[in-house]
């Protein structure tokens, strides 16, 4: 049973988030192959089981709209629609990728799709998004920022900083917390004294609510609501989604914190194949066109994956433009 | 041409700065009616409303980091941090994002914000409002560091870093606030480019390198030297990044006598790095002396009147520190 109306999404677009949850899952499952062979270097923090969070949310933003991202940032830059290819040679480190491969993995951004950069220090990213939203006040444009941070990143003081003045000037951001339950090893109920994250909005007097984050319909329409107050000038909410990263926190994490019953108690909630399987229920697709949908998918991530191999790496001198604009 | 004070020649770059360019604001703590900690904004609000005179809560951190966030998406916003003490608290918003925007997303982005901020001691503000940490952000690259000496380098330099499409930090002197100096008139624009020293008193036997409030007082060792029939060249680098190191090293060419002086602590201070310069640099074999730094102790800047003033450089310790190299 649904707790919620999803008649107002079009089929159109559930199936479009079908097909970029799986663009971020193949994506970073070839990831996976490339850093065994060593073909990728430094931490890779891989968003596999999370995918819904930030394709449903980001489904939710209009043109002119902006993300801040995390660590953990592969799956909001493919969900806003980011070039695969440009992605693959960045994490590669090749002179092809989005920052000509100088960011790598965790410093992502596209400017021009509003991806205002992936971040390597946890809750960092939450007073940029602030800043971005002044910015769109002043220059009165009906927009949003959706900042997107950790149940890690929440404990943190810029978290508090950002939510407070964004409460007090009503900026339009939506700021939405990805509770996988755990920062690296130490799991949220050893770190925080509450159940629910989103309880922590009373203190700033803006509405917080607590989502099934591997759902990408109730992503979707929570986000989009959250928006919709946000450009009415209603000020920001919290969003805080439970979900889960059913592989380690980088690729080379062991994992000997937490049980395999959990982490196959969350496998059986795929949101990709809890998507599929509720367009095939309601015949908004069929097992051809869900086999297509994926075939496609493959051959695009077959496609990034050689532009990156055979892409160059940045010349010596590289290393010295761009410190200064 | 008439004179103000370095305050009000803030002041003066901040609002002309702001009626020409609307994406021009300011942001920090008690900014607007109560005019900032040392009343530099002191009026602005009145003119420029709330919006772009915007008092923020008690979060440094986030103050930064809201500024970074604004000039990447279009704003050129200018921050006021209360004491440069408090830069400890605003440094992760400073060099892990500001500073490094702009090279690991590729040259995408650019980060054209001001943190305005005061340094120095000799307030009896003690040991956590009166340090000069201007060396802790010297050393990240990707951010710019401007110390002025005058009103009217004050003015330039500050016209010109809200204007630079990178972050700069721009330390003011809170002693040199209430001190006067000329400046043109408003509307007479005159141009100071980061990166250029002045030499404010041309010499032959001894070049002096410094910045901020040393100025005036090298200024003064200077003349009483020149009573000894001793020509100094003092050198006011006012950005520490980038450095005018040609300047410099034409000058110690000149003289063939180096001595730096800062407020700074001496270790790791940013004398340090000036002396290398021009160890590196030809300026070393026109050396007759080694070169020597005349700098804070290395202590935290203490609270009583007579222990402040003797852990950072007198004009007296400056002069005999110029007589020794001159033996
Ligand atoms: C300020 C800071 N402290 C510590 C780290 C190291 N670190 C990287 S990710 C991480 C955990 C973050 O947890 P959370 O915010 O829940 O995000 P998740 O990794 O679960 O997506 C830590 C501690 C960091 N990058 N930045
Ligand atoms: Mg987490």
């Amino acid at each position: 049973m649904k707790r919620f109306d999803v008649s107002s999404v079009s089929k159109e677009l559930k199936i479009k988030m079908y097909m970029r949850m799986q663009q971020i899952r193949m994506f970073e499952t070839r990831t996976i192959e490339h850093a065994k062979q060593k073909l990728i270097r430094g931490p890779l923090h891989l968003y596999i089981g999370e995918e819904a969070n930030a394709v449903g949310a980001c489904a939710a933003l209009e043109k002119g709209d902006y993300v801040t991202s995390t660590h953990r940032g592969h799956g909001h830059c493919i969900a806003m629609g980011g070039d695969l290819k440009k992605m693959f040679a960045e994490i590669c480190g090749r002179t092809t990728g989005y920052c000509k491969g100088k960011g790598g993995s965790m410093h992502i951004a596209d400017l021009d799709l509003g991806i205002i950069g992936a971040n390597g220090i946890v809750g960092a990213g939450m007073p940029i998004a602030v800043g971005a939203a002044i910015a769109m006040d002043n220059q009165s444009r009906k927009n949003v920022i959706l900042c997107f941070f950790g149940d890690g990143a929440s404990n943190t003081g810029s978290f508090h900083e950002a939510l407070n003045m964004a409460s007090i000037w009503k900026l339009p951001i939506v700021f939405y917390c990805e509770n996988n339950h755990y920062a690296i090893s130490t799991s949220s109920s050893d770190s925080l004294n509450i159940h629910d994250i989103s309880i922590r909005a009373l203190s700033y007097g803006i509405p917080g609510k607590t989502i099934d984050g591997n759902d990408a319909l109730e992503v979707y329409l929570t986000t989009r609501e959250a928006r919709q107050r946000a450009v009415n000038g209603e000020g920001p909410t919290l969003i805080e989604a439970k979900t889960y990263r059913t592989i380690g926190h980088w690729i080379g994490d062991p994992v000997r914190y937490r049980t395999g019953s959990e982490e196959e108690e969350w496998r059986a909630k795929c949101p990709i194949r809890r998507l599929r399987d509720y367009l095939l229920g309601t015949k908004e697709a069929t097992e051809a066109e869900i086999a297509h949908i994926d075939t496609e998918v493959k051959a695009e991530i077959d496609e990034a994956e050689r532009f990156a191999r055979e892409s160059s790496d940045p010349t010596p001198d590289e290393a010295l433009s761009d410190i200064y604009a | 041409m008439r004179e103000i004070t370095y305050a009000e020649a803030i002041r003066e770059a901040l609002c002309e700065e702001m009626r020409a360019d609307s994406r021009v604001f300011l942001l920090g703590e008690d900014i607007g009616i109560y005019g900032g900690a040392f009343g530099v904004t002191k009026g602005m609000v009145q003119e420029f409303g709330e919006e772009r005179v915007r008092d923020t809560p008690l979060s440094e951190h986030a103050i930064t980091g809201a500024a970074a966030g604004a000039a990447m998406t279009g704003m050129r916003p200018v921050v006021e941090i209360m004491f440069s003490d408090f830069l400890t608290i605003a440094l992760e918003q400073l060099a892990n994002q500001a500073a490094k925007a702009h090279y690991q997303f590729g040259g995408q982005v650019s980060v054209p914000m001001v943190l305005r901020t005061a340094g120095g001691s000799g307030t009896g503000a003690a040991e956590q409002h009166s340090q000069s940490l201007e060396a802790w952000v010297c050393h990240v690259p990707g951010l710019k560091v401007v110390i002025p000496s005058t009103p009217y380098d004050a003015k330039g330099l500050l016209k010109s870093s809200i204007k630079d499409p990178n972050p700069v930090v721009f330390i003011e002197q809170k002693l040199l606030y209430r001190q006067k100096g000329p400046v043109p008139d408003p509307g007479q624009e005159y141009d100071i480019p980061l990166g250029v020293a002045d030499v404010k008193r041309a010499g032959t036997d001894i070049t002096i390198v410094t910045y901020g409030r040393m100025v005036p007082r090298c200024l003064e060792a200077a003349g009483k030297l020149a009573a000894d029939g001793i020509d100094a060249e003092v050198i006011d680098i006012r950005t520490l990044v980038p450095l005018d190191k040609p300047c410099i090293i034409e000058s110690v060419k000149k003289t063939g006598r180096a001595m730096i002086v800062h407020e700074a602590c001496r270790t790791a201070g940013f004398g340090a790095e000036i002396a290398a310069v021009i160890a590196d640099s030809e300026a070393f074999f026109h050396l007759d002396a080694p070169i020597r730094r005349v700098a804070g102790l290395d202590v935290p800047i203490p609270y009583n009147p007579q222990l402040e003033a003797s852990v950072v450089p007198t004009v007296e310790k400056i002069l005999a520190a110029a007589k020794d190299l001159l033996r």
